[in-house]
């Protein structure tokens, strides 16, 4: 049989109305990787990372093991799977047997954001465990009646803060608060960058030659909703990389596939094939703006490519530069 | 247990998020989805329209499966919201069928 969708959506209703996220995270997983940075605590314009980074190590895990159910007698008892969730937390066991390596370098990766942010002269600051997952898994599989109950406990809870402008660095996030919030939530006037629009808003220029090449893989979500595909660009470029370009790219993207993971893995791991297929077309080092496009192509793409975020590859360059000064 | 909405047309009329009545099935969409589901959308639209219950409940696992990757809707002649319509079906299937709110 194949993945029961019900008690899986079911499961992410649940998980957002006992314990505020699709993938309840501990404080430590969700906060860590703010450890030493000195962030200030909130603030008018705050970093927003909704935990999709840091959900990253907990979804590989859990579609992993969602795959290996695919198909099997057992996902019959996804019904019953859904009571025993709403008694403890099913997901937090799936986040105890993520990769630790994994974690650290999603957790690198918000890392670099913040020195990438600094670095050009961004003031902001962090909400720690103030800060909520947006909601997308509920909006995107049309659940909105939990959806909105979300949004307006976060939308409020951020007012409450005095947050009034917030910089996300990942696509999912970004389109939640700019597309969705506002018809949900009455009067929700903050304004959302995404921090790709906020560094190629200040025209970074070339702090290094040419010295290497990357393969852009867009997100659908930045280059088809949220009109993000030139802004990286513009930044790989300035950080001194040459900026190859798969058959199928910037607006014309192809899905990494996972946006149904968690439902379709066979389908998913199908359709990141392909793109890994695209990619690799064009060479060997890839760079998603994505955490879920980096997972699924990472899993797809095995030894074949190397796949990195494209935060830690402009945090490479300009190390690379200023050790080079 | 599958249950049958008799007003899906109605009440899809009154989605906001649904528009479906200009696509001229070109098939562009079809072409272009990454899941190459041959029904999708515009097939399952139509159905919506007519008021298909039995028919688009038994896609149930390609509307779930859309990516709302939007390739198709970037590409179509007509602007149909093609994404935002699967979501607004999916909207109306976890209300009704699977008693989600
Ligand atoms: S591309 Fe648009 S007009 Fe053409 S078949 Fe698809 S939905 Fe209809
Ligand atoms: S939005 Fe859905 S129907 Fe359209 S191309 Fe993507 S997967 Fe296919």
């Amino acid at each position: 049989m194949p993945i029961p969708i019900a008690p899986i959506l079911g499961i992410f209703a649940d998980n957002v109305r006992q314990r505020g996220s699709v993938l309840p995270l501990s404080k430590r997983t969700a906060t860590g990787w703010a450890r030493g940075l000195d962030l200030p605590r909130g603030g008018e314009t705050v970093l927003y990372t909704g935990h999709m980074y840091q959900m990253v190590p907990a979804i590989e895990a859990m579609s992993s093991q969602l795959a290996l159910l695919e198909n099997s007698f057992l996902t019959r008892f996804f019904g019953l799977g859904r009571l025993v969730n709403k008694l403890v937390s099913l997901s937090f066991f799936m986040s105890l047997v993520a990769s630790p390596k994994k974690a650290r370098r999603s957790n690198q990766v918000l890392r670099d954001i913040v020195g990438l942010l600094r670095d050009a002269g961004i003031e902001f600051g962090y909400l720690y465990e103030d800060e909520f997952y947006a909601g997308p898994l509920l909006y995107d599989n049309g659940l909105d009646e939990a959806f909105g109950r979300h949004a307006r406990r976060v939308a409020a809870h951020l007012k409450k803060l005095g947050v009034r402008r917030l910089i996300t660095v990942d696509p999912h996030t970004t389109k939640m608060f700019r597309r969705a919030y506002p018809h949900f939530v009455k009067d929700f006037d903050i304004e959302v960058q995404n921090y790709l629009e906020v560094l190629a808003e200040k025209h970074p220029k070339a702090v290094a030659p040419v010295n290497g090449e990357v393969v852009v893989h867009d997100s659908c979500v930045y280059a088809r909703y949220e009109n993000i595909a030139e802004q990286p660009r513009e930044l790989l470029r300035a950080a001194g990389l040459a900026v190859r370009e798969p058959k199928l790219a910037a607006k014309s993207t192809h899905c990494c596939g996972g946006p149904i993971e968690s439902l379709f893995p066979s389908e998913a791991h199908r359709i990141s094939g392909n793109r890994v297929d695209q990619l690799e077309a064009e060479g060997k080092n890839v760079v998603t703006m994505c955490p879920f496009c980096w997972v699924n192509l990472g899993k797809a793409a095995g030894n074949r490519l190397v796949i990195n975020d494209i935060a830690s590859t402009l945090a490479a360059c300009r190390r690379k530069a200023s050790a080079g000064r | 247990m599958i249950r049958v909405s008799s007003d899906l047309a109605a009440r899809l009329k009154k989605e906001e998020g649904f528009n479906a009545g200009s696509c001229f099935h070109c098939g562009t969409c079809t072409a272009l989805c990454p899941l190459g589901y041959k029904i999708l959308p515009r097939k399952l639209f139509r159905e919506a329209m007519l008021g298909l219950g039995d028919e688009v409940r038994a896609s149930i696992p390609q509307i779930f499966s859309c990516l709302l990757c939007r390739m198709c809707e970037a590409n179509c002649p007509q602007g149909v919201r093609i994404a935002e319509n699967m979501r607004t079906l999916r909207c109306l299937i976890t209300r009704e069928d699977f008693d989600l709110t």
